[in-house]
């Protein structure tokens, strides 16, 4: 990940001092994973970038292009898939589970899988 | 410590887009592909970008205008709101001021509670369930590890963020700043200020 890997990516938001700019934690959190993947040499920053890419030249996006990182997060699961890495159906049981784990949890105790009444969270 | 009104809400909710990402990362993480901890290092790298620092221009505006911090004080939502920062979900904010007596710090576990739309992104080392258990028993050692020693005799008031209502510090406004306009107060306030775990400085720099 260098400079003009970041320069590279289609459409990413930027701050003054080049940097990304993210709105709320989790982009942050899909941004990093996707260096890292990219770290580990899982996909190439170009391969990265022309499915991303796709993405974001779908039809209905949002105008004022604050679905960035939604368009990110499916090209995410999507280049995942096509890697066999991860699978669609995996992906949308435990984004359930995740969401089930977050309502069961008290507020001010740490949001974790296990907390997922229905306990089928694990991968 | 303030008791809980019984459940009609859930305390904590993922959006579509939060579940999706822990997910991915849950699946990573099993495949030995990410390491949260790696994560959590390159997120940090980039914590402080926060784009527009719409919680400094609203901590600036109250310091130079006392009628804005006479509304922020009674009705923070209505007065942020005014200079344009609104949350996705129309979140209750409250300001709390700092003064010689009382310093305000805030915790939350990162459910849904954090204001986003005024802070920017919190710091990494605020979701650890360690920091908020220890930052209400004991705040004046969690802020000596920040590196902020409080006057002995400054009370501290930790202030626990729910999904109804979040609080934003107003801190202090250093002295040798009174020649200074509200975009270059702004520019001194800092993240941490504004959840309490910093206070703010005049730079050193000469």
């Amino acid at each position: 990940m260098n400079a003009r890997d970041l320069l590279g990516t289609p459409g990413l938001p930027l701050a003054q001092d080049g940097g990304p700019v993210f709105a709320e934690p989790w982009q942050a959190e899909a941004f990093a994973m996707t260096v890292r993947l990219h770290e580990r040499g899982v996909f190439s920053w170009s391969e990265w970038a022309e499915v991303l890419s796709q993405e974001l030249y779908r039809p209905g996006r949002c105008v004022d292009g604050s679905d960035y990182y939604d368009c990110w997060v499916a090209a995410l699961s999507r280049i995942l898939s096509e890697l066999s890495i991860v699978r669609g159906d995996d992906l949308v049981r435990l984004s359930e589970a995740w969401q089930r784990a977050a309502e069961a949890t008290p507020h001010g105790m740490p949001i974790v899988l296990e907390n997922d009444p229905l306990g089928k969270g694990a991968a | 410590m303030h008791d809980h009104d019984d459940d009609h809400h859930h305390d904590n909710h993922f959006s579509d887009m939060q579940a999706r990402v822990k997910a991915l990362e849950t699946l990573l993480t099993a495949k030995g592909l990410i390491d949260p901890k790696a994560i959590d290092a390159i997120v940090e790298t980039y914590e402080t970008k926060i784009g527009p620092r719409n919680g400094a221009h609203v901590v600036a505006k109250a310091w130079t205008d006392p009628e804005f911090a006479a509304w922020l004080k009674r009705d923070a939502t209505a007065a942020i709101a005014s200079l344009g920062y609104t949350g996705r979900q129309g979140e209750h904010m409250r300001a709390v001021f700092n003064t010689p007596e009382t310093h305000n710090l805030v915790v939350c576990t990162l459910c849904s509670c954090y204001p986003w739309s005024v802070l920017g992104l919190p710091p990494v080392w605020y979701k650890a369930p360690a920091y908020r258990s220890r930052a209400v028993i004991d705040p004046r050692g969690v802020l000596a590890e920040f590196g902020l020693a409080l006057p002995e005799g400054q009370a501290i008031r930790v202030w626990d963020s729910t999904a109804e209502l979040r609080y934003l510090v107003i801190p202090e406004r250093p002295a040798g700043t009174e020649a200074m306009g509200e975009a270059e107060l702004a520019a001194l306030v800092s993240r941490d200020a504004m959840i309490g775990t910093a206070i703010v400085h005049l730079a050193e720099a000469a």
